[in-house]
């Protein structure tokens, strides 16, 4: 009988303190895409019990956050996949990215050093999401706390997601 | 020297540095300028083209002379301007461009030979012989000419670029910028501060005015002091904006810790892209040097400058100093310095109506018309009406008048106004959106009136930003008129110097005149005026009112050269932070890539992946060993490779297979489900695109691999069709290539080995060649393809990345029971050669289907991206070079990847090319190099000889023409 060990994304890479900023490896129970076909939204936020977010934003959605993705594009982070039916193309990312969470003060700055995005919490307020650059990382931004950050990139950039906001975590607290 | 009671320096804090070696003490606060100045070292530089002895000209960004190499080894750093750089304990600097050493500097003989190097005489002199310029000339002018140098290393310092926003950001930190940012702060906008200075003030730090009843510099503090307890305010210091961008963007360089000798974690220097609704530019302005002869000399200085010592840094540059102006300005030096103590031998004025200076002799109408000294000034001779008089003195302070910064606000193409009565031009309005000129930029240089137009254009822009402003109350400050009559050269013999840097003289100039450069552009061009790093910040309005009076033209008439950014030099290490070494671009890692490197792997780069090239095995001692190994492996036992990389695109919905239809040239629509099948990509033009398999997991879905190269690339296609072609059809596709770790399984023992490791063994009959399928191993549900890149029977098994380092393991162990084992992408290589499959090595982007002997792929039912372009003529036919395989015949048995092929009895030229080789590798299943290429109607010469010859390499090589599928060409190993 053989036996398959998961690793995680950030496996052997995580959890980083520099200063007064941490940076950790989230996993979530599951990462579902969500693209609605023609007009399959409205069972979809049915399916979802809420609705779906607009451009730039998330919100709690089926035991879970939802975070605008893209054109037509959904990303369940957390929560019940199931049951969502077919009004959607529903597809398992759960592998498919690496999630880490940037938190402390000065990861404004962190991210500043990365991000080509305006970040001030009266511009990018927490719930606020988007696809960006990061370095040279195609990403997922969102600020989930007043001095938090959720991040996402592909599976096999996360040492390199690592390296990147590491070398920035040093930059904003050698400075202090 | 020190002068007791003046300066803003911590006197409590020395520091020491060393300066070409020597030890000296300056206090916290000093400039290495300053420091030096205090130590009376005037001596400092070499200049560019004769080595003249140079000394600090100004106090600020703009030095021309001052330039010094700091710091040793890799992290040595050339042509940093001294006024800038902050002196720290252990600080090193160097003087440049002069050997043996400062003093005596070997090259000084250019000095003497200056008659022949006037402006023009490169050009002129070595045309000839023409192949002596790169050789011979052009080195030994570099040489004899220059600046710093790089220490020739890898660069050691780290360097930082960071994003800002705001709603308005304030260039400048004197008294408008101050005022400016006051007025916002308080408001409640969102303000950025930023000033190249280490300390916030401008010239208030550098001046005796009162502001508000209190010492200029007590006001500043008390500013900064409120401004930083605003969340809202960011103060920026030793930060330059050097450029101003469309959309409201300005680049800004922020030296970090070039003032420290440095933190580990800390940047050298950040470069920073600030975004702002609203800008104020408050830059300040540069005074002008008065060309005169021999006006170079270290001691000789703006006096502005000399106030910026004596009063911010509390050092005389002379014991024995004279003024020479043609403004009021020029006095406040002679009252700064008389007040201090300072002896102040003459104030020459170059206007007859100029006003009296209590405490010292004022020459009116007079001009200093030359300087004497060997390193450093002794002397200057004054003409006035009654003839010419020799002057003792160690320090000239000179004032040709003020240039307003208007740089930033030319970045953007506008062109700077002349105002007549400044003598000098000011930015043109509206040259930058949203950007306002203010203050002394602006030509406003009492410190009331920058006070009022800082506050003014805060005003404007809260008003601008929809922000509400309370009533400002403006501090008290001088509001002394400037008054100037225009003096930008003194007449006389001999050379007098406008751009220090480059070394370009008042005759200069008048010589690319006479030679009908009369445009400012040409003669800028023809004299490097304007083309050192200070970019002609101290030259380019004297040089060009020179130029304006010899061509018989007006100022504004003549026009000016283009300032463009940066303002300052930045290092193209701070702009392009972060990209050193591996940070060039991202790494991408399979989930195997530790058990790969473990085993001893070298792993090579595809795109961003890093793929193992061969698993060495003892006893091999090339990569050649071990791939033949892995090949013999693979066609005797099994083996197991890594192709997560390969793109994987889910495509859902109910027109997904009408879809596929229409991007690939064969159908998808009639694929069965729990079947695979190869596709073809065409691109719009015709050409071929990519390849792969695409597997139908059920009637609305599909999983498409693509090439690990154009997995990007494809994807992106997909998105175009989509959105531009068939927006009317409902599918949905996402990428999946890094959600399933996926791994060939290769080889006649494949099928035993899989089941071994599935919960549930293969069932006979239900995974025939190209089946495809849901499967489980350890209970986590994967996919299996049964599709084959090397020719064998042979498995693609996917699972959930997490698993994937874990199933690598364990099915590299199970074929080594086997006999087996891990293969890498040279094997891989050789495989797919053997079975004579394409990869872009073929489709390069310049073939076709028909090139590759796939033209029977393009559907005749239907349409497809590219079918119609694919059909011009010219694209197919016997005419094209197409897919052969190649194997040598002669004594020769080598091939190489990039010859070309000729006809056996035609010379290998050009002219004469039948086509080229693609791919080559060693076949150890054959015996013999086989190698993949395009033949001219290649098809129908198989069995025909043909000669490969590499230009390159020097190797000729004899070649049969066979068929690309040299190995199993029934392919009866692979279905069996």
């Amino acid at each position: 009988m053989v036996e398959l060990v998961a690793k995680s994304a950030g496996d052997g890479l995580l959890p980083v303190t520099i200063g007064k900023l941490s940076l950790t490896e989230e996993v979530p129970t599951a990462l579902t895409s969500l693209m609605p076909f023609k007009g399959g939204a409205a069972a979809l936020e049915a399916a979802l019990g809420a609705g779906l977010p607009g451009p730039g934003e998330s919100g709690a959605a089926a035991g879970g956050r939802v975070l605008w993705f893209g054109q037509n594009q959904y990303m369940l982070v957390g929560g019940a996949a199931e049951g969502l039916g077919d009004a959607a193309a529903v597809t398992d990312q759960s592998d498919a990215w690496v999630v880490v969470r940037l938190e402390g003060e000065g990861c404004e700055d962190v991210l500043a050093r990365l991000v080509p995005l305006d970040l001030r919490p009266q511009v990018f307020a927490e719930g606020r999401t988007a696809r960006t650059e990061l370095m040279h990382m195609m990403s997922s931004v969102t600020r989930v706390g007043p001095q938090a950050f959720m991040i996402m990139v592909f599976r096999s950039m996360a040492a390199t997601l690592v390296h990147d906001l590491k070398t920035a975590m040093q930059g904003v607290t050698a400075r202090r | 020297m020190r002068v007791e009671g003046k300066g803003l320096i911590n006197r409590g804090h020395p520091v020491s540095f060393t300066f070409d070696g020597m030890r000296y003490e300056g206090y916290e606060g000093d400039t290495l300028a300053s420091a030096l100045l205090a130590n009376d070292v005037r001596l400092v530089a070499r200049s560019f083209k004769y080595h003249r002895p140079r000394g600090i000209l100004t106090a600020g960004s703009e030095e021309p002379n001052a330039l010094v190499t700091v710091g040793r080894g890799a992290r040595q750093e050339p042509n940093v301007r001294a006024t800038v750089q902050e002196i720290y304990h252990g600080l090193e600097a160097r003087s440049q461009n002069r050997w043996p050493n400062l003093t005596w500097d070997a090259l000084q003989v250019n000095d003497l030979a200056a008659p022949f190097f006037g402006a023009g005489f490169y050009y002129k002199t070595f045309m000839w012989p023409k192949a002596f310029w790169e050789k011979v000339y052009e080195p030994a002018i570099r040489r004899a000419a220059g600046l710093g140098a790089l220490s020739g290393e890898n660069n050691a310092d780290s360097y930082e670029k960071a994003y800002a926003f705001c709603d308005l950001l304030v260039i400048g930190a004197g008294p408008t910028g101050l005022m400016a940012a006051l007025v916002a702060g308080r408001a409640g906008a969102d303000v950025i501060l930023a000033d190249e200075d280490a300390s916030l003030g401008g010239r208030l730090l550098a001046e005796t005015h009162e502001v508000d009843g209190m010492p200029g510099a007590e006001w500043v503090r008390e500013v900064l002091e409120e401004l930083g307890e605003m969340p809202n305010v960011r103060l920026m210091p030793r930060t330059t904006v050097t450029g101003a961008h469309d959309g409201g963007t300005f680049g800004a360089l922020e030296r970090v810790a070039h003032h420290t000798i440095g933190r580990a974690g800390t940047p050298l220097e950040c470069f920073w892209r600030i975004v702002a609704k609203r800008s104020i530019l408050a830059a300040g302005a540069l005074e002008r040097p008065v060309a005169f002869r021999n006006n170079d000399r270290p001691g000789i200085m703006t006096a502005g400058a000399v106030r910026a010592y004596l009063n911010r840094w509390g050092v005389s540059p002379g014991k024995m100093v004279t003024v020479f102006t043609n403004n009021d300005s020029g006095h406040r030096t002679a009252r700064d310095l008389l007040d201090a103590g300072v002896h102040v031998a003459a104030l020459i004025d170059s206007r007859h109506d100029a006003p009296d200076c209590a405490g010292v002799r004022v020459l009116k109408g007079a001009q200093v018309c030359d300087s004497g000294g060997r390193l450093g000034l002794e002397s200057i001779t004054i003409r006035s009406v009654s003839g010419e008089d020799k002057l003792q003195t160690d320090c000239l302070a000179m004032s040709g008048g003020w240039n307003p910064t208007v740089h930033m606000t030319c970045h953007m193409g506008g062109r700077p106004v002349w105002n007549q009565d400044l003598e000098a031009f000011v930015p043109a309005e509206g040259a930058i959106p949203g950007m306002r000129a203010a203050g002394a930029c602006n030509g406003v240089f009492s410190t009331a009136g920058c006070l009022r137009a800082g506050a003014e254009a805060a005003a404007e822009a809260l008003d601008a930003l929809g922000v509400a402003g309370g009533a400002v109350e403006l501090p008290a400050a001088e509001d002394d008129p400037y008054r100037i009559a225009p003096l930008w050269a003194v007449p006389g013999k001999g050379r007098a110097w406008l751009d220090f840097q480059n070394d370009v003289t008042v005759k200069d100039v008048k010589q690319a005149a006479v030679e009908n450069f009369r445009s400012v552009e040409h003669m800028k061009r023809y004299t490097t005026q304007g083309m050192a790093t200070d970019q002609g910040k101290n030259s380019n309005v004297a040089a060009l009112a020179i130029l304006a009076d010899v061509t018989g033209r007006a100022i504004p008439e003549t026009g000016t050269t283009t300032f463009r950014p940066p303002y300052v030099p930045v290092s193209i290490a701070a702009m392009g932070a972060g990209s050193q070494g591996k940070g060039f671009a991202p790494q991408r890692f399979t989930t195997s890539h530790k058990a790969s490197v473990e085993r001893g792997a070298p792993m090579i780069e595809a795109g961003l992946w890093y793929r193992p090239s061969y698993f060495p095995v003892s006893g091999e001692t090339t990569w050649r060993q071990s791939c033949d190994r892995e090949v013999n492996m693979v066609r005797e036992s099994v083996g197991v490779c890594d192709v997560s990389t390969l793109g994987k695109i889910d495509i859902q919905g109910k027109d997904a297979a009408e879809f596929l239809d229409f991007v690939y040239t064969n159908t998808f629509s009639t694929l069965k489900v729990g079947r695979c099948r190869y596709g073809l990509m065409l691109r719009e033009d015709g050409f071929v695109m990519d390849d792969g398999t695409t597997a139908r997991l059920s009637e609305t879905h599909y999983v498409m691999t693509t090439t690990t190269a154009a997995a990007g690339e494809v994807m992106r296609h997909l998105e175009f069709v989509h959105q531009g072609l068939r927006p009317d059809l409902d599918v949905n596709f996402i990428s999946v290539t890094e959600q399933w770790a996926q791994f060939a399984v290769a080889g006649p023992k494949s099928r035993e080995l899989l089941d071994e490791l599935l919960d549930e063994p293969l069932s006979e009959g239900d995974w025939p060649f190209m089946a495809c399928g849901a499967v489980e191993v350890a209970g986590v549900k994967g996919r299996l393809f049964r599709i084959s890149f090397s020719g064998e029977h042979a498995y693609e098994l996917a699972v959930p990345a997490r698993y994937g380092d874990s199933l690598f393991r364990l099915l590299m162990a199970r074929a080594e029971e086997k006999g087996g084992g891990p293969y890498g992408m040279e094997a891989l290589n050789v495989l797919r050669i053997e079975k004579g499959f394409i990869t872009h090595a073929e489709i390069h982007g310049r073939t076709t289907a028909f090139d590759v002997g796939l033209e029977k792929m393009v559907s005749g039912k239907k349409d497809c991206i590219g079918k119609t372009m694919s059909e011009r003529p010219g694209l197919f036919g016997d005419d094209r070079e197409q897919l052969v395989g190649l194997k040598p015949v002669g004594p020769v048995k080598q091939l190489a990847a990039g010859a070309h092929l000729f006809n056996e009895k035609e010379e290998a030229v050009r002219v004469n090319d039948q086509g080229y080789v693609t791919s080559v590798a060693f076949s150890p299943t054959l015996g013999h190099m086989l190698g993949m290429g395009f033949l001219k109607n290649g098809r129908a010469r198989h069995g025909e000889t043909i000669r490969m010859v590499d230009h390159l390499r020097g190797l000729e090589t004899y070649c049969e023409v066979i068929d690309p599928v040299a190995f199993d060409p029934e392919g009866g190993r692979v279905r069996g």
